[in-house]
Formats: structure tokens, sequence, C-alpha cells
């Protein structure tokens, strides 16, 4: 608060002064440099980058610019505009010191150019060249570069290093791990790693922003190495196709291949950072593995196919199927990795061609239970706030997500935040890297988190912290809530959750009391039984405490996939059309009637799971599954494969022959992010293009034209001159996209709701009114995990994801990189159990529970809490839904991944 | 050969965690503390800087274990090895290269026994080399502890090293 009144002071209090006989008047405070960018003079700078957003090291003197009455030159980069100075950028003495700035670091510097995989894109060379420094003046014995690579991407070469700290400022202060410094000094002075540690255990993410930022060729990503120089690069910015933060990546491709993945200063949410995923992760893209042509299953095996042959057989096929044992027996899965286009035109072929709401995807498998939660608590199944809002919260509440690994760009902003002293209070049963920033680490036992939330909203209620005037004016349903949390006191949280009590009562004070405390949430909080009742205790927890329809506040929950938030949106569910409008609604169903041309079916359909059930008990006929992998996504995975065998047609669109394509009748080759036009929308509800930087493998086809030529092949015409024509369709069908065209996106992303072409888009929800009119308590009673350890099965496991992997590993383990960190899934277990079961650390271990087994290796850690363990779902050999239960929360149809009860003996 | 005798010597010298706890408990680490003088404590207590007390002076100071490194390395008084009781430095600079400084090197490496950055087995002497030590007017340069010695050739360089001999003996 005091700081933004402090800046508006200044805003206010303006300078002006003469550069280069031009007249310029900035706010106090501004560098001569920014001063003189106003007024288009460039001056050179090396170990600055106003671009990047870092502040100045001032250590190149490049930058000198002469201030009339000064006793020496001073470095514009940081030295503050005054009223009155006057500033010359350009004299010959300015000159010649420029010149011999750049002569000294060449000096030492190895002349190689030649090969230098960054010249061209290199300020020590354009300013060489600018300033006509031919050949170093000072150039004792020719220096051999030095490059260093350690660990599979990053490579440090200590004689092109102008020690600008560029990388060390983005690491501490950016990416905040501080896995690198300077080291030594005087000749010897390097940027490394503490000495003797590998990378991988330094703290580095290899997140590579150190390489977007190094002004010369000192660091660099070795894949890179020969595969193009800067000038023959295509660049394209896109949308990453990994996380729900929705970063922009720029795409630098050569020869239809991508080369290299990088961020572009100051754009996109990401504002040019990357996490290891979006930056390393590409290869799949270019992969040998992509299918390039249909296959259809003939004799058993899967054979190539024509496309006219494929979209026959299906279209046949369906049509057969739905003649025979009507529209319900057909179901589909949208997928949360394609485009809101694509899905769109799925959900509609599904409804208006085949005539059943059987749509669904893996967004049942994460959020579904906040769609569901918050749309009962706030009216909108959506978060609450935006990343940018981060900046503003005073107190931060992170429970049930592991932000640092699995959505690390709003990762790093919470330990940003927690550097600049807002106090952060993190929820997780296990050790996360978050909880070392934590002012409050609550170790809940897993599953207790509406107990948790009820002790917190205890302790607020009876210390008298709630925001009376708000729950006044904008909500309902308290009184009913207020009895239902008396019970839930400290001490008796304590039992329940194992968390001490006088935590639970510094945490509810922290949360309570800070002007703006934002929540966020992921799939700790969703993947539950009791799912939807975790997160309406998140909505009750905001509500009570005003902390909605403001800055830096507010429900956040992560989304798990680049565009689960948009596939949703599309209507890629059973009981809703695009823009969440409900398909039991007879106006809009009219509505969508009307323009689709087609009779639609009144009643919901099957959910994720309950199309795997269905389909096990042979009501589902055929299933048609676009970019989606529910052999290792979806729990249970015996029941699963043996669900999917029973179909009539397996029909499977995707870019790879992933684990299920393997078992489909027909399989169609796929476009990938990278070679198509569309949208993505990410965590925050904002709409991003998706940009065309490679052509299609082969034969493969985008999704969309896909289901249109089968559309047609059955009878039904439908055609678009492309995406754009398409989000055409969905703005006039959907409010909340109505005012979104891709002429507006090519300006800028935008949040909905967007309601209208005017419309600037919505950055925080429920301001001022909720969507549903008042925001509604909910009276939530605590109900343990449907499975619980017993004797046979002693052990509580929980599964989710890690840094350097995603989702079913189809395309993050096709990364060179990304493998090469982690090659092989592990699952973690405390020293206690690990002890008395004879298990050490990297032993191979059996662990099974009532539906299946795997074998894999342990890490023995304190990261989880004894009786407990944790396993990553990326991996095929080592699948942990071969462990998990389909136990579902009864609202959402969410399964519990986070809780099944399983055994664990070493393996010998 | 050389380094295993280093490895043992560390290994006989090298303090255990419950002597590094004991001490940063005794000096009351925490994120208030001052690095340079914690560092200096702890090497008074040990000799040198052992790796494992400079990650649990991280863990606690909550500076980045990156910047104890960069901090410890960028002052000569800091050592990450045990060493011996004379610590000897010879400049590789350029001023004192070219007036014969590899030369005293070799001649000390020679009559030591041992490689740069390695000690003596009696423990008495390590060797460093640095790239320059500030008074190249007096090169070629040796530093033993604090005192100078300048205009070294190799026989100057090894009656230096009689001396110290002589005086500890
Ligand atoms: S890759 Fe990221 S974490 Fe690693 S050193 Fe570079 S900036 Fe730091
Ligand atoms: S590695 Fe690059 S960014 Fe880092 S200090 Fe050296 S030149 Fe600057
Ligand atoms: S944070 Fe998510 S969206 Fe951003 S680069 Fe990483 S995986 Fe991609
Ligand atoms: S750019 Fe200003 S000192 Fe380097
Ligand atoms: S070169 Fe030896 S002291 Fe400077």
């Amino acid at each position: 608060m005091q700081s933004e009144m402090t800046t508006d002071r200044i805003m206010a209090d303006e300078v002006s002064l003469s550069i280069d006989d031009t007249e310029v008047t900035v706010p106090a405070g501004t560098t001569v440099f920014l001063a003189a960018e106003r007024v288009g003079i460039d001056i050179p700078h090396l170990c600055y980058e106003p671009d990047l957003g870092l502040p100045p090291s001032s250590s190149c003197r490049l930058c000198l610019v002469e201030v009339e009455g000064a006793r020496t030159l001073v470095p514009s980069c940081s030295y503050a505009a005054s009223a009155g100075i006057v500033v010359r950028t350009d004299t010959d003495e300015i000159r010649e010191i420029r010149r011999m700035v750049i002569e000294l670091l060449l000096s030492n510097h190895p002349h190689d150019c030649l090969t230098c995989e960054k010249s061209g894109d290199c300020d020590l060379q354009k300013y060489a060249y600018e300033l006509g420094v031919k050949a170093p003046e000072y150039a004792g014995e020719l220096i051999p570069p030095q490059p260093v690579q350690d660990g599979p991407a990053i490579s440090y070469d200590r004689t092109k290093c102008i020690l600008c700290g560029r990388c060390v400022e983005v690491c501490h202060n950016v990416e905040v791990t501080g896995a690198i410094d300077f080291q030594e000094r005087g000749f010897d002075t390097h940027i490394g790693l503490p000495p003797g540690l590998p990378r991988d255990q330094s703290g580095c993410t290899e997140c590579g922003n150190c390489i977007d930022v190094c002004p010369t060729g000192a660091l660099s990503f070795v894949g890179a190495e020969g595969k193009g120089r800067t000038w023959e690069l295509g660049r394209v910015a896109t949308i990453c196709p990994y996380c729900g933060v929705g970063c922009t990546i720029v795409l630098n491709t050569r020869d239809n291949r991508v080369v290299k993945v990088t961020g572009q200063p100051g754009l996109g949410i990401n504002h040019g950072w990357l996490c290891v995923k979006g930056r390393f992760g590409f290869d799949f893209i270019n992969h040998e593995g992509r299918l390039t042509g249909p296959l259809i299953r003939r004799d058993g095996e899967l054979v190539p196919a024509s496309w006219d042959e494929a979209l026959d057989f299906v279209a046949e096929h369906l049509t057969q199927i739905k003649q025979e044992f009507g529209p319900d027996s057909i179901a589909a899965l949208a997928s949360a990795k394609c485009t809101n286009e694509e899905n769109y035109i799925m959900q509609k072929f599904m409804r208006a061609v085949i005539g059943t709401n059987n749509v669904d995807h893996c967004a049942r498998l994460c959020h579904a239970s906040t769609v569901a939660g918050l749309a009962q608590a706030f009216g909108s199944g959506a978060m609450t706030n935006s990343i940018e809002d981060l900046d503003q919260a005073t107190t931060i509440f992170v429970i049930g997500s592991n932000t640092t690994e699995c959505h690390p760009i709003i990762g790093a902003a919470i330990k940003r935040a927690a550097q600049r002293g807002v106090p952060l209070i993190v929820a997780d049963p296990r050790t996360i890297e978050l909880t070392e920033y934590a002012a409050v680490h609550l170790r809940q036992r897993h599953g207790t988190d509406v107990a948790l939330v009820n002790g917190l909203m205890n302790v607020i209620l009876s210390e008298g912290l709630e925001d009376e005037q708000f729950i006044a004016e904008r909500t309902e349903g308290f009184a009913e809530f207020r009895a239902s949390v008396e019970p839930y006191t400290p001490e008796l949280a304590e039992r329940i959750t194992g968390v001490a009590a006088e935590d639970i009562i510094r945490a509810a004070r922290l949360y309570a009391q800070a002007p703006a405390a934002a929540i966020i949430y992921s799939m700790g909080i969703t993947q539950h039984t009791t799912g939807t009742d975790n997160v309406l205790s998140l909505a009750n927890l905001a509500l009570l405490t005003g902390n909605l329809g403001k800055r830096g506040a507010g429900v956040n929950p992560l989304r798990g996939q680049n565009n689960v938030q948009g596939a949703c949106d599309m209507g890629g569910l059973p009981n809703v059309f695009p823009g969440y409008q409900k398909v039991d609604d007879d106006e809009a169903r009219a509505k969508f009637e009307v323009v689709w041309g087609s009779s639609l079916p009144a009643s919901s359909g099957l959910t994720v799971v309950e199309m795997i059930n269905a389909a096990a008990k042979g009501a589902v006929k055929a299933l048609y599954v676009m970019g989606e992998n529910p052999m290792l996504s979806d729990p249970h995975q015996s029941h699963v494969e043996e669900a999917l065998k029973k179909l009539g047609l397996l029909i499977v669109q995707d870019i790879f022959l992933t684990e299920t394509a393997q078992l489909a009748d027909v399989v169609l080759p796929a476009t990938s992010f990278a070679e198509k036009e569309g949208t993505f929308t990410n965590t925050e509800r904002r709409v991003q293009r998706v940009r065309k930087a490679l052509e299609p493998p082969g034969e493969a086809r985008g999704d969309w034209q896909i289901i249109c030529e089968l559309a047609r092949r059955m009878g039904s015409e439908m055609s678009y001159s492309g995406a754009a024509a398409i989000q055409d369709e969905i703005a006039f069908l959907t409010p909340s996209y109505k005012g979104i065209t891709y002429d507006r996106l090519e300006q800028g992303s935008l949040q909905w709701p967007c309601p209208d072409r005017d419309h600037p888009g919505t950055p925080i929800l429920h301001v001022g009114r909720f969507t549903r009119g008042l925001g509604k308590f909910h009276a939530v009673e605590f109900i343990p995990a449907q499975e619980l350890p017993d004797d046979d099965y002693p052990f509580a496991l929980s599964t989710g994801r890690i840094l350097q992997h995603f989702h079913t590993g189809t395309m993050s383990r096709r990364s060179e990189v990304l493998g090469a960190l982690v090659s092989v899934g592990v699952i973690e277990i405390n020293p206690q159990d690990a002890e008395r079961l004879g298990i050490a650390d990297g032993q191979p271990v059996r662990v099974s529970s009532r539906r299946g087994e795997i074998e894999i290796n342990a890490v023995v850690t304190d990261r989880v809490t004894p009786g407990t363990l944790f396993l990553a779902f990326h991996y095929r050999e080592a699948p942990a839904n071969r462990l998990t239960i389909a136990a579902l929360d009864p609202v959402a149809k969410i399964p519990e991944f986070k809780v099944c009860a399983v055994k664990i003996e070493p393996v010998w | 050969m050389a380094e295993t005798i280093a490895a043992q010597q560390a290994a006989a010298q090298a303090p255990s965690e419950a002597d590094i706890e004991a001490l940063l408990d005794e000096l009351n680490v925490s994120s208030e503390s001052n690095l340079i003088s914690v560092l200096q404590d702890v090497q008074a207590r040990f000799g040198y800087l052992p790796a494992p007390a400079l990650e649990e002076i991280s863990r606690r100071t909550k500076i980045r274990l990156s910047r104890v490194y960069g901090v410890v390395s960028f002052y000569a008084q800091f050592y990450t090895e045990p060493h011996g009781r004379h610590m000897i430095r010879c400049c590789r600079g350029t001023a004192c290269y070219v007036r014969g400084g590899q030369r005293v090197i070799d001649a000390v490496k020679a009559e030591l026994g041992v490689e740069e950055e390695q000690t003596t087995q009696d423990m008495m002497f390590t060797l460093q080399t640095v790239a320059c030590l500030g008074a190249c007017a007096l090169g070629p340069l040796m530093v033993v502890d604090s005192t100078y010695h300048g205009n070294m050739d190799p026989r100057k360089a090894l009656r230096v090293l009689q001396m110290y001999q002589e005086d500890s003996g």
C-alpha cells in the first residue's frame, strides 16, 4: 500500500533534462539510459538489457555518458536523471572509451565467432562491429574456447563470459533457485555452481533462463549446437504445450525442425521466462515415432491405410453402431492438449452429428471438483484471479499444490513473493520446495483437508477475524455454515489432521489478517472422493475473510494441462455446451439446435470413468479418443484395459502410438501444437493464440479437419475456412467468449469473460457481484478417504507429478534433455519405514494394492511422512494407475488419485 | 597417489557432522549472522572449511550455497581443503611469468613433492598458485603465509622453504 503511494508521488514528480541536445521529460528516478531510449537514442549497453527487466549491474562501462559538470563519465544504465542535467551520449572521448571496453573484453576472449553458436545474436560481436574494433590491441596469446557441459542441456564457457551477472541475477531473483554465482576473483572470476556439486544436486532446475539472458556465447544450449545460425532460424511465438500456466514460447526452427525453444524478453504472462519442460521438452515434435499416416487393424495388426479408407471405415462403423445401439452407445474423449477450436468441433460432432452428450476429457481426472465446487459457491468454476495478482497478495496460502514442480512459473512467482517478505502458508503432507519458504508448513494427513480448513475457519470465527461486512453484503448461507465449523476446534482438527493446533492458529491468523490473501490449490485438493467438499471448504475460507473480487486475493485452482481450461470452456464435458450452458436448459439447447441445425439430447452424458465402466459392461460400443491416453492416465489400469478391449470400435486420434492407440481399431494421425493455428486458454482464463511453425509430418492432419471430414462422410456438413472461423462460431454461441476474435488476439491475449468486442477481458472475477449473485457458504463435514491403510495394505499412497515430466510422459519422455534429467520413476518412502522394511535408497521395491502391482526403485527421503508413499504417474513401465482406486467424488466424479492403500516390499 | 594422500589427510581431519552442528550452535548461526565472520570462526576451529560445514552454514543463514562458495573462493584467506602449517602462494601472473615465475613454481613442486592445491605428507606446506598477487614489481613473487618473498629464482625459493622447515624443526 505504502509503496504504491510513494510510486504515485514519484510518478507525479517529473524532471526535464537534455540528452544530445534533445529535451526529454521523464518521471524522476528514471535512469538516463531509459530517458534516452524515450527519444530514440540507443546507448550501447552490454551488461544491462532493459527488456529483461533485471536491475543493472553496471559492470561493463559500455554505457558511459558525459554529464556536464560531472567529474567523470557515468554509467547511464544506473545513473538517475535529474532536472536540468545536460547529457552527451556520443562524443569522441566516449567512443574511444567504448572501443577500449570492447577491446579489453576481446583481449581474453576466444575469437571463434566463426563457429560460436551465439554469432549473429551476440552483443559483444555486435558492438565490436558497430564500434569498428578490428583486432584487439592487447591481443596476447590466443585463447581457445573452454566450454564445460555439466548436465544434459547447459554449457558454460568462462572464456566468453563478460561477468555481467545477468545469469546470476536471473537465477537468484527470477527463478529463485540461486544455483550459480560468481566464483573466485580477479582473472579467475567465473560463474559457477558450488564446486564439486553436480548440476542436478545444486538446486538448478535447468530452466535455462540463464542461457536466454546471456549476452554472449558463454552460456548455451548444447542441443542446438551446429543445428543452425541465428539468421537461419525461423521464429514463431506460440504457447507452451505442457502445463496450464500458458507461457509464451518461441519455436526456433530450421528445415521443418525445432532447433530450440527460447523465451522472448517481456513477452507473455511468463515475461519470457520458461521452465525446463517448456524450454527443453520439444523433441517430441520432430520425433521419429510421430504418426504419419492412418492405421487400421486388420487380422489383429494395425496396418497402414489411406485417409479415405480410414475415414470411411470410421464413418461407416459409427453410423452402423448408432443405428443399431443408439447414439448413447458412442462416447468420446475430447482433449486438454488440443486447441479450443478442436475441442469445440469434437463436442459439436458428438452432440450434433452423433446425438449424444457422452463427451468428457481428462479434466474429470484433475479439476472436475473445482468446476463443480466453485460453480456452486461463486457461479463460475475457474480461477478467480490472475497470475499477475500474486504480486499484490500480502499472504499466500498454497494447499495441495507442489507449485514449483507442477506450475514452475507460478511457483517462481510465489518464491519471489516470499523473498519479498510475503508470508507463505503451505499445507502439504509432503515436504516440497515451497515449504522452505513457508512461514508455516501444515503437514496434514492425506485426505484430511476439510478438517484442516474447517479448523482454520473455526479459529478465524472464534477470534473474530472474519470480514463481517463482506459476509453481510455479499454472501448467503452463513448461519448454517458457522454452525458446521463450530465443532472443528484446533484441537479436534489436530486430532484428525495431525497438524499441531498452534500451527493451525498461526496459519489462520496469517491468512485472515492479511489485507489480500490468495489461495492457490491444485490436485492435492481435487483428486479425492471429497474433492468437491475440499473446494467448497476453500471457497468458504475466502468468503469468510472477504478475499474475493479484489487484487491479490481469490481462490485460484491451478489447472494441469495447457488447455484443460479451454477444453472445459468449450463444452468438452457431458453436461454443458460451450461456456457452461447446461444441456438440460431448454433455452440454451434451442439456441444450439438452431445454429447447429440438428436436434440435441437434453440429458447429461457419461463422465470419463463412467464411460470406461459402461464400455466394460458393453453399454458403450464405440469410443473416439482425441489426444488422450486413458491407459496411463485413468485409475485402475487393468480395468481400463479390459474395458477398451471390449469395445466394438476404438478410434484413437493422436500424434503418437500411445498405450491406448495400441489397442485401437483405427488410428488417425493428428498434428502437434507446433503444426497448427488455434487458441489455448490457460489456468487464469486467458485465451492465447497458438501459431503454426512447422508443416505436419507425413500425412498427419489437424484434429478439427479430421472430425469435419468424418462429419461430412456421415452426412452432416461441417466446414470452416480455418481456426478463426471456428472461433467466430464459438463467440457467437458462448457469452463469455463473445468478444474474442483472432484479430483482437493478435494484439494480445484476453481473459474471459469477454462479453463484447470492446471489452478488455476480466482479470478478476466476482468484483462487486458474484457470477451467481451472492457468494454461497456451504456446510462441509470431514469424511475420510475411501480406502485407508489397513493391516494388509498399511501405506497411504499418493500420486502426482515431478518437474521434469508431464502427464503420461508421451511428450516429455521423448525429450532428450528431460529424459536425461530423470530417466526412471521412483517411489518416495520415509527413512523410518525404509529401515523397518529393510529398504535401501535406490533399491527396487514391489508396490501392490488390491488392484495391481508395480516394481520401481525406492528413494528414501523425509519428504514423505512415515506411513505414506509418493509416486509420480508419468511412467509406462511402472504405471501408478495400476495401483490407484477408481473411487469417485459423488458430485464431480473425480477419482481419488491422492489416497489409496498399498503395501511395499523390497525386491531382491 | 598424491590425491589419495590428500584424501586421507582430509578424512583424518574432517570434523564430524556433530562437531559441525555443535560449533554452529555455539556460534548461533542464523539468517542474522554475518557470513564472513561465521566463515572465519569455523575455519579458526577446523583449520579449513569442510564442505558439510558450508552446506550447513548455507542452510542456517539462508544464503545460497553458490553464494557461500562465491565468498569463500573470493577471499584468499579461506580454504576448503585441510592445508599445511604454512601456505605457499606462488604467482603465475604475466609479470612474474616473464621473469621466470614458472621455474620457481616447478622447483617448489619438485622439492616438496606436491602439485598445486596439495599439502605435503608431513602437513608442513600447502602449495597454491595465484593469478596475480598485485606486487608485480617484485616478481617473481612467492608469499609464504603473509610474508612476501620477491625476486625469486629456484635457488632462492628453496632457501626460503628451508628457513621455514628449520624454524619448525
Ligand atoms: S538453468 Fe535456471 S536454475 Fe539453473 S543455473 Fe540457469 S537460471 Fe539458475
Ligand atoms: S555467463 Fe553470460 S550472463 Fe552470465 S555473467 Fe557471463 S556473460 Fe553474463
Ligand atoms: S511453466 Fe508450464 S507453460 Fe510455462 S514453460 Fe513450464 S510447462 Fe510450459
Ligand atoms: S550497460 Fe551500463 S555498465 Fe554495462
Ligand atoms: S604478475 Fe605476479 S604479482 Fe602481478
